[in-house]
């Protein structure tokens, strides 16, 4: 009999989980929610996990709010350095005090990426000055992207809107996150710019995702998340587990891309990997 | 938190310090009976869509990689077809021919559609299936609407069991000319008390169904579901910290979704030896038993 569980195991050495949050997840601490994602991660197999957003979310967020929101995930960070790594959170409607929260969090603290959730549409020119500021610390932008057919929420960005500014940008690694939401849209939006990553986490998983993805991006272009506490590690794995795809391209997409992105930044801050 | 966040939490320092080698549990499915149930597959064509696995010796052969015994198959078919005694017969012959004996066709019913009645008895004692799978939001009823509660009726003196199927997929990116809102399954709880003798199954349900609905038509006794949509972290340990343990079956949306999907929701929860036993195929077998016509319910 073919055992796929073996096959998971062994592609299971190296998990890094690009797409975490503190919300829906048990515990009155932000180091208590970790921690708690860290036991289900074990059992998992997943080794590290990129964490982003505080314990209580804001679509459109003050200045004062997203520094909340990342003085938890900084809370969480010490409590677990060598299991968790984390982005800003930022809102591009404040562009100085986004410079200062990045300088903050990742050129003077322990985070490594930023996250943009759906404050503004990603295409704005109020993105110009931190996106150049992320690139100048080598750390790559994370956007929430999602096409909606129901609609989008006021600020919500489009794989489209991504694609735009990663034209704008061509030296700075973005990540589409959701691949767009309606990824067989979405990844062609992404498609013509080589800097731009697909985030396979917070859908549904859908039979054939992953496959196109790689198809049509490569799998150096695809990265495994899982948008937990909302979705499930299980739900989210399956998605390159049951690829009809090569195991080098499944290890690439659990842990090699997403190690390569941030390699410049983990070596400027001397973190082992 | 519980308890193995507690521990966690205090341990931070402890943890931090340590060089993490991560660690797989052993394949739940090594614990358990080797006859694991998938109450909830497909066969044939997603209308919008092709599917690495939509053709059945492939998805068969998947099924058989992951030790499935048997898989309650319905037809994506049924979803718009009209000819709906075609896609039974279809699906009867499809799991005959291909379905390496683990196949069990589950019919479609349409009752909005002239003689549904005829290919209902159909489905029981032509094809001889065990049950049959409704797709409401795809037919154009609720489930307040009194053919409902007839089709509810006429299956359960026939001995079949009922899937009602609660969504197919998420209706965020459904094509703009095929948009599907989730079946609402409020009247559910009234129409069961005025058919004892029903056996249903929800699937695809707990995308929308869940909280205090869910754990009351769970309390019926009448209604069991299956964990293809269930999500978050943790999702089974909780859903069964919540609900009687008996009624939640495997079911994997293959080949819509991932089958390891359902596969890896039994390692992400640190479950009991009999909650995996039931889970896996015991509770479907309840299912099955507790049809009053269970002696029509042989293998194919």
């Amino acid at each position: 009999m073919k055992t796929h569980w073996a096959e998971m195991k062994s592609a299971a050495t190296s998990i890094w989980d690009l797409h975490c949050h503190l919300s829906g997840v048990p515990g009155d601490t932000p180091e208590g929610r970790l921690g708690h994602l860290i036991a289900y991660a074990d059992r998992m197999g997943v080794e590290r996990l990129c964490v982003f957003m505080g314990m209580e979310w804001h679509y459109d967020p003050t200045p004062e709010a997203f520094r909340l929101e990342n003085d938890d995930v900084l809370r969480a960070l010490r409590h677990f350095p060598d299991r968790a790594l984390g982005f800003v959170y930022l809102n591009p409607k404040f562009p100085q005090q986004c410079l200062d929260e990045l300088n903050r969090c990742v050129r003077d603290g322990p985070m490594v990426g930023v996250k943009l959730w759906v404050a503004e549409h990603c295409d704005a020119a109020s993105l110009d000055p931190l996106v150049d500021r992320a690139r100048e610390l080598r750390v790559p932008v994370f956007q929430h992207t999602w096409l909606k057919i129901t609609g989008n929420l006021p600020g919500e960005s489009t794989p489209q809107e991504l694609a735009a500014l990663a034209a704008r940008h061509p030296q700075t690694t973005f990540i589409c996150s959701h691949s767009g939401g309606d990824w067989e849209v979405g990844l062609c939006a992404i498609r013509p710019h080589r800097n731009v990553f697909a985030d396979l986490g917070g859908g549904d998983p859908v039979a054939g995702m992953t496959e196109m993805a790689v198809r049509e991006l490569g799998a150096d272009r695809v990265l495994y998340g899982s948008d937990i506490g909302g979705r499930s590690f299980a739900s989210q794995l399956a998605k390159v587990y049951g690829a009809k795809i090569s195991e080098p391209s499944k290890r690439m997409i659990l842990g090699g891309n997403l190690r390569r992105i941030l390699e410049p930044v983990l070596r400027a801050k001397g973190v082992r990997f | 938190m519980n308890r193995r966040g507690f521990i966690l939490a205090g341990c931070g320092t402890s943890l931090a310090a340590l060089t993490v080698q991560p660690v797989v549990a052993a394949n739940p499915l090594s614990t358990v009976a080797r006859r694991l149930i998938d109450s909830n597959v497909s066969l044939f064509r997603w209308p919008l869509r092709r599917m690495p696995l939509d053709e059945t010796p492939r998805l068969l052969s998947t099924l058989r990689d992951h030790q499935v015994a048997e898989a309650w198959a319905g037809s994506f078919e049924g979803l718009l077809h009209k000819a709906q005694g075609s896609v039974n017969s279809r699906l009867t012959d499809e799991c005959r021919r291909r379905g390496g004996g683990i196949l069990r066709p589950v019919g479609s019913i349409n009752p909005r559609l002239p003689d549904w009645e005829y290919e209902l008895r159909r489905c029981a004692l032509e094809h001889r299936m065990p049950g049959i799978r409704l797709h409401p939001n795809y037919h154009g009823y609720g489930l307040e609407d009194p053919a409902f509660e007839r089709l509810l009726r006429v299956a359960s003196d026939l001995g079949l069991w009922v899937q009602l199927a609660l969504a197919m997929e998420d209706e965020r990116m459904m094509h703009p000319l095929m948009r599907v809102l989730p079946v609402d399954p409020t009247p559910l709880s009234t129409v069961l008390k005025v058919v004892p003798k029903c056996r249903l199954l929800l699937v695809n349900a707990l995308r929308t169904l869940r909280a205090k609905p869910l754990l009351e038509l769970l309390s019926t006794g009448q209604v069991w579901v299956e964990i293809s949509m269930l999500e978050g972290i943790g999702g089974l340990g909780t859903l069964l910290s919540q609900v009687r343990n008996d009624r939640v079956l495997f079911g994997s949306h293959a080949p819509l979704f991932y089958f390891e999907s359902a596969l890896l929701k039994l390692q992400e929860s640190e479950l009991t030896q009999k909650q995996l036993d039931a889970i896996v195929s015991g509770n479907a077998s309840s299912l099955v038993k507790t049809s009053p016509l269970k002696h029509r319910h042989g293998h194919q």
